[in-house]
């Protein structure tokens, strides 16, 4: 044993990394992925510019300030794409809350010993699964929200909380089964109650399988909310739509629109790829 | 072994079969185990002595024959079948303890959940528990930190907490390193003395001698020979357990 340790030692400062080890080829090959990235993005910034020079776009960066905020008499008033962004977030938070509470029921169903329970989520699964969204926005829209006397916001909520929801499900689903079943076992010799078992042993248990999957399905929900600028829901798509037929300015607010919807994007990852290993840094701390 | 005061039935198996699809795993098997009385169940791998415990409490569901247990039929879909399940402690071969919860969480689950104690006295009797298997000094740890024969040892506390009738063991120490064994024996052993009903599966042959009341060998889903240890070691009165008793002692 003493002898084993006492090679590794001497292997290890045999082996000692240089301090000063300067690596050009490698230092050459960031370089050159980086030339090739800018140049790419030059080129095609190029084109759009000349595209736009072709068809004589006329580019009127200086008037999108208003679309964000006004002064009037020393007043800051909000502009519309404020308002739409505040009405994109409402829409996805709400839909967001609901998807997963329909795909932890639609989970449970799916997986419960009742019949009628597994074949009516199983069928609202494929339903979802095999209907265009858009679709599925106009019956809702259309045909459901007049019989329950729903406005088109909550017809935009509910279509996107049942369309993620069904997406949810699985990922839940799959969460709960990768617990190992030796767990299912000893919550039942314990003498849990199903709703227990579920609640103290096996949910915590998938959610490290759970989380990431699932934050990811509600940060894409933030994208997948435009679709309801079809039915007219004044959020961040419409209030663009709106600013275009009235400024004509067609190509800047669509990049301002993609510039918002991908800020927003990116930064919900980076923040909850900090937390997934701040949670795992924890929890990793607990076993070792 | 024969100063035992046995009492009333405890656990009634009678007719009991069962299939996995068309392969039978049991095949009319009759067992009662009587109240303090301790039982090592011992076949060759594959025989159905898992399956068989763990119909007692349901964690299988049998299609044939009548289980009771105190008194009560277990039925498979049976409604309150984790009332049975609170008198009957099972430790397993592969421990499975919550490695999410603490040891001492691990111990105070179920009596919280089941029986509404508060945390304070749950943790009262979990540490008490945790005494017995002499490893209260563990209880703030997590279950991957502890060696296997610490987690088969909290197992068995976890399992006591709920202040069980009857013990089922499915090989309890075939998944330790060979000098965590005998701790997990003692435990086992202790529990015995202090007159817990037990049924052991087990090749622990010193073990079976020094506390069964009964060995049952089981071959091929079936109990092929029921004998006090003494007879069944010394002279089996069946070739297939002659033939296992060979090849185990051969080894
Ligand atoms: N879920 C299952 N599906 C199909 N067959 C199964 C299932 N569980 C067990 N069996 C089969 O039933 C038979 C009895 O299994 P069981 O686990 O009870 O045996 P055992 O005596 O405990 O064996 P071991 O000593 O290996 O633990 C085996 O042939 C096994 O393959
Ligand atoms: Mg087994």
């Amino acid at each position: 044993m003493s002898k084993d340790t006492h090679i590794d030692t001497t292997d290890n400062d045999r082996r000692k990394r240089p301090a000063l080890l300067f690596d050009v080829a490698a230092y050459l090959r960031t370089l050159r992925e980086i030339s090739i990235a800018l140049i790419t993005f030059t080129i095609i910034a190029w084109l759009i510019w000349r595209g736009a020079l072709a068809m004589e776009y006329n580019w009127q960066w200086y008037r999108v300030s208003p679309f964000f905020y006004r002064i009037v008499d020393d007043e800051f008033i909000f502009g519309p794409l404020y308002w739409g962004l505040l009405k994109t977030l409402k829409l996805a938070f709400i839909a967001g809350i609901l998807a997963i509470i329909i795909g932890f029921i639609t989970a449970f169903a799916r997986m419960s010993n009742s019949r009628a329970g597994s074949n009516i989520a199983t069928f609202y699964l494929e339903a979802i699964r095999n209907t265009p969204l858009i679709v599925q926005l106009f019956l809702f829209y259309f045909v459901l929200a007049p019989i329950f006397g729903i406005d088109r916001f909550w017809a935009g909520v509910l279509c996107l909380a049942f369309f993620e929801g069904s997406f949810a499900a699985e990922i839940i689903r799959g969460g709960i089964q990768g617990v190992d079943r030796g767990q299912f076992e000893a919550g039942d010799a314990a003498g849990l109650t199903t709703y227990n078992k579920y609640r103290y042993i096996i949910v915590p248990q998938s959610m490290p399988l759970i989380l990431p999957p699932l934050t990811g399905l509600l940060i894409s929900l933030i994208k997948h909310s435009a679709i309801v600028s079809v039915i007219a829901v004044s959020e961040l798509t419409t209030t663009g739509l709106n600013l275009i037929s009235d400024t004509f300015m067609a190509f800047e607010v669509w990049f301002i629109i993609a510039g918002i919807y991908l800020t927003l994007t990116i930064t919900l990852s980076i923040g909850v790829g900090q937390l997934e290993k701040k949670l795992n840094v924890a929890s990793s701390s607990n076993r070792s | 072994m024969s100063d035992n005061k046995i009492g009333t039935p405890l656990v009634e198996i009678t007719g009991l079969s069962k299939w996995y699809g068309d392969f039978s795993a049991l095949y009319d098997i009759n067992l009662t185990v009587s109240s303090g009385e301790k039982v090592v169940v011992c076949g060759p791998s594959g025989s159905g002595k898992s399956t068989m415990i763990r119909c007692i409490n349901q964690l299988e569901e049998h299609q044939v024959g009548t289980i009771f247990v105190d008194g009560r039929e277990v039925k498979p879909g049976m409604k309150n079948i984790e009332e049975v399940r609170r008198d009957v402690g099972m430790v397993f071969q592969s421990f499975n303890l919550f490695p999410h919860l603490s040891v001492v969480d691990n111990l105070t689950i179920g009596p919280m959940r089941n029986k509404g104690i508060s945390k304070a006295e749950a943790t009262e009797i979990a540490m008490h528990f945790l005494e017995r298997v002499h490893i209260a000094e563990q209880a703030d740890k997590y279950p991957p930190q502890l060696s296997g024969g610490q987690q088969q040892r909290v197992a068995i506390a976890r399992a006591l907490c709920l202040k069980p009738k009857i013990m089922l063991f499915d090989e309890p120490t075939s998944a330790l390193d060979p000098e965590m064994i005998a701790g997990v024996l003692d435990i086992m052993i202790e529990l015995a003395e202090d007159g817990m009903t037990m049924i052991c599966v087990t090749h622990e042959m010193g073990f079976a001698r020094k506390v069964a009341d009964r060995i049952v060998f089981m071959d091929e889903g079936e109990i092929v020979e029921v004998a006090e240890p003494e007879t069944f070691f010394n002279n089996p009165s069946t070739d297939r357990s002659k033939l296992f008793l060979s090849q185990l002692l051969g080894h």
